[in-house]
Parts: structure tokens; sequence; C-alpha cells
């Protein structure tokens, strides 16, 4: 089985958030950069568990950028991983990068492909659907678990107050959350693997971006907290009601 | 003309639905257009009092194959659908639906897509959409520059508009509809519960109860308020209380009317989810507690003791209300 894990670089959950430029670029001044949390815990993971359960399993890791996210796409092959392709060339926007990826998992036939459900910074939530449109593939997306016998994933998904499970053959594109793996750490055999695993870099196929962001901003700061004694909830119920007419 | 797509479950038109309705309402006017509906398979309600939302018109596509969820037959019916009927911007809520099928609509379509938006498209000078980035801590302005677009907002970012007099029809719409791969084969809903992302009031538990047999105050509260109940995510990791009620930048994103946190420190990556609720309140015994920043109202106090007094203060507003 061939398994395409999508990688995405963002910044650390905890990097500031600033804009450079007139508010039009993202202020990446100190910011550490790491494989976006979705990807790494749960897509990437669950492939390692599948490839160690199936050594015969194939894993090829993707991501769409420069040269400067090949330390994250390094430390994705540190988990796991036998090899990763880096389409060179900025991401544009969601469509541009899912076309990207499509354009090599048509070559490549994969049988499964995993996504994170969404990036932690443009949080668009749409590489996973819009890659398996432009394959036509399946898509299971907001999946908590992930299972395969022979050709057949079953695949329990989020939907609106509950879960649903789900079986369909592959190949299918899956969107990974929290349920589908857990998170590890890297280990030194790891590490030095993946020093010598092959990343090929790949020339882009011409796609055009459908969107662009104009500039950034940042939310109005929150005017004070209105601290109320614990011997007076009946205050902070008074003020739900009548000040923020929440209750 | 914009196009609305009905979501629905269990036979029911859902509440994100009716904000997506509103929203597309909205835009409509401000574009000096229509605005339709589009519902794939078969409700109990009455589609005509979608119009009380100003939807004029709704086309239905009832095929037996769409009577099951499959996102790749969704995508490609709609696709079709909103060709076919003219649609120039089409509006989805970012639910779990919605998030299953705008990718797919966009790519099939070339239109470009923003996901997330929170607010009505400025169209003085094209077309930009406002959405939430970086999980909550910034917003971006987005344009879009293709002839058809498409819109997924943000549960809870957008009020419903009722009260129109009007009743909306419905149009049979001819699609060929393929039937999928996909089988669902069981669906387990948390029954009695209230959906987190739908929800007007989330209560939201963190260590500071210190462990799952001490949900019962915080339940009792949810229950007075008619809320859904959160979690912090070391909450969810020690299976304190189901991962789906994991909020935060790494869990659910919620923008509710009203978020009470209860013992929970407030580390940025649980800001990040909840920061766009209208209003929070923070119950924590550390007046250092970095949640208080965010705040805007605060106890500072034992939530062991003060949670059920809030219960029976709360009790005691409605009975005298």
């Amino acid at each position: 089985m061939k398994i395409l894990v999508c990688i995405s670089k963002t910044p650390d959950t905890t990097a500031k958030i600033a804009f450079t430029d007139g508010a039009k670029k993202f202020d990446e001044s100190g910011v550490q950069w790491i494989i976006n949390p979705y990807d790494e815990w749960y897509a990437l993971v669950r492939a390692i568990e599948l490839k160690e359960k199936d050594p015969a399993n194939i894993i090829h890791l993707i991501t769409v950028g420069g040269a400067d996210a090949e330390p994250i796409i390094r430390k994705a092959l540190a988990l796991g991983g036998d090899e990763a392709i880096r389409i060179n060339t900025d991401s544009a926007d969601s469509f541009s990068i899912a076309a990207q990826i499509a354009a090599v998992a048509n070559t490549e036939k994969y049988d499964l492909i995993f996504t994170g459900k969404e990036t932690i910074d443009y949080n668009g939530a749409s590489i996973g659907g819009m890659l398996a449109a432009l394959i036509d593939a399946p898509y299971i997306p907001l999946a908590t678990s992930f299972n395969i016998e022979g050709t057949t994933a079953t695949i329990t998904r989020e939907i609106e107050g509950g879960e649903e499970v789900v079986t369909v053959n592959n190949p299918v594109v899956v969107s990974c959350q929290k349920g589908v793996a857990e998170q590890r750490i890297p280990n030194m055999r790891g590490i030095m693997a993946a020093r010598t695993k092959p990343l090929k870099v790949v020339e882009p196929a011409a796609v055009a971006a459908l969107t662009s962001i104009e500039s950034f901003e940042l939310p109005a700061p929150k005017a004070g907290v209105k601290l109320i004694s614990p011997d007076n909830v009946e205050e902070l119920v008074r003020l739900l009601h009548e000040e923020a007419k929440a209750i | 003309m914009v196009l609305v797509y009905i979501d629905h479950q269990d036979n029911q038109i859902k509440k994100s639905t009716l904000e997506a309705v509103s929203y597309g309402a909205a835009l409509a006017k401000q574009l000096g257009t229509d605005v339709h509906g589009l519902l794939l398979g078969a409700v109990n309600d009455d589609l005509a009092t979608l119009g009380a939302y100003e939807l004029k018109n709704v086309y239905q596509i009832n095929d037996a194959v769409l009577a099951h969820f499959d996102a790749q037959v969704f995508v490609k019916t709609i696709a079709a659908a909103a060709t076919k009927v003219g649609a120039t911007t089409i509006v989805f809520s970012h639910n779990q639906t919605g998030k299953a099928l705008c990718a797919g609509v966009s790519a099939l379509l070339k239109a470009g897509l923003v996901t997330g938006a929170i607010a009505l498209p400025n169209t003085s000078a094209g077309f930009v959409v406002k959405k939430s980035v970086f999980s909550g801590k910034a917003f971006a302005n987005v344009s879009i520059q293709t002839a058809v677009k498409i819109i997924a907002i943000s549960p809870n970012s957008y009020k419903v508009v009722g009260g129109a007099s009007a009743a909306a029809t419905t149009t049979p719409l001819d699609i060929t509809v393929t039937a999928g791969h996909v089988k669902i084969t069981a669906v387990h809903k948390t029954s009695g519960e209230i959906s987190l992302t739908e929800a007007d009031i989330v209560v939201s538990g963190g260590r500071g109860l210190k462990g799952p047999e001490n949900w019962g105050i915080l339940l009792d509260l949810a229950k007075e308020l008619g809320a859904a109940t959160a979690c912090s995510r070391p909450v969810g990791d020690a299976h304190w209380r189901p991962h789906h009620e994991h909020v935060g930048q790494t869990g659910v994103q919620v923008a509710p009317n009203l978020y009470i946190a209860i013992g929970i420190s407030g580390a940025i990556q649980h800001l990040a989810g909840v920061n766009r609720s209208k209003t929070i309140v923070v119950i924590n015994k550390d007046p250092e507690a970095p949640f208080f920043k965010a705040a805007d109202y605060g106890i500072v106090g034992d939530a062991f003791e003060v949670l059920p007094k809030l219960t029976d203060a709360i009790k005691k507003m409605k009975a005298s209300a």
C-alpha cells in the first residue's frame, strides 16, 4: 500500500502573532516553525503505525514550499516515512497547494492520502476536500479513528452531535484529527535516519491561485475584566442578564 | 444568484443553515440579486418557512442516493446544480458538513473559497471576505478573484434574521446523481447533549476541577443554562471528559454568546479556541491565571463553592423573570 501524508509548516502554537508590511504579511521574525500539529500528531503517526503493522507499506511525505520548508520535512522524516517530496513553490492559496499535490498524486497513484484536519495558521480545512475532488477519490473529513483490512478502510468521523462509522475501499483521502493516533517524539535513531532519506524536489505544475490575502487584522483588545466577589454570585448573574444580555 | 446549501440532519434543517440563509439573503441584497437554497435529499420541515429568512426558493434534488451522506457524491451534485442554476456565490455553513463539501465544490468549479468567514464581504472594490486565522488570534481579509465565489461562514458568527412574511417556493432540480463508494455502518449520537459549535452558551472545565468525579457541579450549571459542556486539553488528554469536548487551538473552536471557564488557567492555545466568544466568564482560585486578562467577568474563588451558588442564583433569577 502506498500512503501519502501532506505536511504543512506552521508557526509554533505559542508564536506571537504580528504583521508587517502594512499588515499585509505575517511577521516571521523570531517565529519557531513546527509541523502543523494535525499533520504530525495524527496523519503522520497513523501512517507510521500502518507501516509498523505491515513493513511493505510505503509512506511518502509531501509539502509545498520553498527550501525553508526542508527542516520541517526532515523533522517529519525523523518520525517516520520512506521519502519526502517538496514541490518547489511558495504556497499561494489552498487551491494552488491542493492542485500541486494532485498533480503528484495523479502520477504516483496513492492508496491512502492523509491530511491534518486543518492548519493552525490559515485554518482553511480545505486541502483534503480539494485534493479528493481533483483526483476524484472519496473524502472522509474529520476522522477520529482509521483502520484498514485489505483494501477496505473503516473510519470513524465526527458529525454534528456525534460520530459516524463508514467503510470505503481505497483510494481514499482522509483528514485526521484527535483520536486517529497519539503524538510521538522523534528519537535519535529516527533523526539520524532522516538525514539520508530521499527528499525529492519537484518543480511546480502551472496552477493559478483563486484567492489572495489583502490584509490582516488583530482583534480589538478586551476592555478589562470586571471582578465579582465569590460571595456575591447574584451580582454576576445580574450583570450577565442585564449588562451582557448573555443569559 | 446567491445559492445557500441547506444542511440537514435527522430530517431537520440545522440552526447553522438558518445562519447561512440569513447571511445569503443579506449578501443577495448587497449584490442586488436573488437568494435561493439548495437541498439534497429531503427534510420533514416545511421548506416554505425558509421564506421567513428571505429565501425566495429552494432547489431540491431528491434522489435516493442522497439519503446517505457521501462527500464525493454530494460535491459533484452541488457543483452540477450550481452551474445549472447559474449561481455566482455559493454559501455554506462551515460546520462539519460544510467542511466536507465546500472545498471539493471549490476545486471542481475553480471557484475561489473562503472558509471560516465571519462577516459579509466588502464589495466596494472587488470581493473581500473577512475570516478568522491563526486559530482565532487574528483575522485575514481575503480577496476572491474568480467569477463564481464560495463562502463558508463560521457557525455562530452571523445572526439569524427571521420574521419576513414570505413563503419560499420549492423547485425540483433534475441532476444525474451517481452512487458513491462510502457506506455508513453506524452512527453514534452523543444523546441529549447540545452541539458544542452551535451552542449559545458553553460551560467549560479544566484541571482545577481535580478529577472527572467532580464534574457534577459543572453539569448542573450547564443544565440550568441549557449550555453545551467543554473542557481544556489536559482534561481531554487525561480522559476525564470525551476528547470531542476539547476546546482550543488543536481542539474545537467555539464562538458562543457566553463562555464560562471553570478552573482553566487560560493557556494561549486554549484562548485561541474561545476568543471569539462574545462574553467570557472566568472562575479560578488563582488570581494570576492568564485567563482573567481575556475575560469580561471574573470570580477569584473556589469552583467547588462558587458553582453550586451560581447554579442556585441562576435558578432564582429564572424563577423571578
